[in-house]
């Protein structure tokens, strides 16, 4: 294929769309700037639909070598790379939100549930234990309780 | 939990204990504490005691459709009394240390 033929917006669009789509978990998550809410990814699908659109008009003008073949590949290209941001925003903005209410759960003032659970050596550890066990020999002023979801 | 590790000294300089709380059983958690560094205690509710006394039960949506833990987190002062509590609206989106931090200053 002759380089100044290749659709290098269009390929570009779908590479950057990719990349939007996996640096979410490999990369930004882990930067609470970024995580919170995911501009970085969002700039790149920006990017991406721009180059695409180019790449798409490409395929579409008169000049191309192989006009029939280049406007199915663009128009797939493009579809999948849409189909890839409609999913990253939905599992974002959507599906990340499918949480219960907790309308039950214990408010600031009340007395937190106690409750007796198991450490990582198989050691039953209590709420009161953790408030009462020093920190560097002195008394805890609190506890910090992490709910998480688990990946077992 | 990453950010937590980090703060780790800070919390222990403030008197606060970090803990984390899931439905996995205690080897899991051993293997996720060793995998990821994790040096503050990981307990295990595999009964789901806590998890249903907090009202944080998340039904069917673990991995094999177990229930699991929705993400929260709460501190509680030495009385046992609740001082600061957070419930995301976004599984993405977590309490960051600074913020627990911040309120556990005004704690005696």
């Amino acid at each position: 294929m002759n380089i100044r033929r290749l659709n290098w917006p269009l390929w570009t669009g779908l590479l950057l769309t990719l990349v939007g789509f996996f640096s979410y978990i490999s990369v930004f998550m882990w930067f609470p700037v970024t995580r919170d809410f995911p501009w970085a990814n969002l700039l790149l699908f920006l990017l991406a639909a721009v180059l695409l659109f180019i790449g798409l008009r490409r395929a579409f003008a008169p000049d191309r070598p192989h006009p029939r073949r280049s406007k199915i590949l663009a128009s797939l290209v493009t579809a999948f790379s849409a189909l890839v941001i409609a999913l990253f925003i939905f599992g974002f903005f959507v599906f990340a939100r499918w949480i219960p209410e907790s309308k039950g759960a214990p408010k600031v003032g009340q007395k937190a549930p106690d409750f007796t659970l198991t450490d990582t050596s198989g050691k039953p550890v209590s709420l009161a234990e953790l408030l009462s066990t020093p920190i560097n020999g002195n008394p805890p002023k609190g506890v910090l309780l992490v709910f998480y979801r688990g990946y077992w | 939990m990453r950010g937590i590790e980090k703060s780790l000294d800070s919390f222990n300089a403030q008197g606060i204990r970090p803990v984390a709380i899931s439905v996995d059983p205690p080897e899991a958690s051993r293997n996720l504490a060793q995998q990821s560094g994790y040096t503050f205690p990981l307990l295990s509710d595999q009964n789901g005691e806590a998890i249903r006394r907090y009202d944080l039960v998340h039904a069917g949506a673990g991995e094999h459709g177990q229930d699991i833990s929705r993400p929260a987190e709460f501190l509680v002062d030495s009385s046992g009394t609740v001082r600061w509590v957070h419930l995301t609206e976004n599984y993405w989106v977590r309490a960051r240390p600074e913020q627990v931090l911040d309120v556990a200053k005004l704690l005696k």
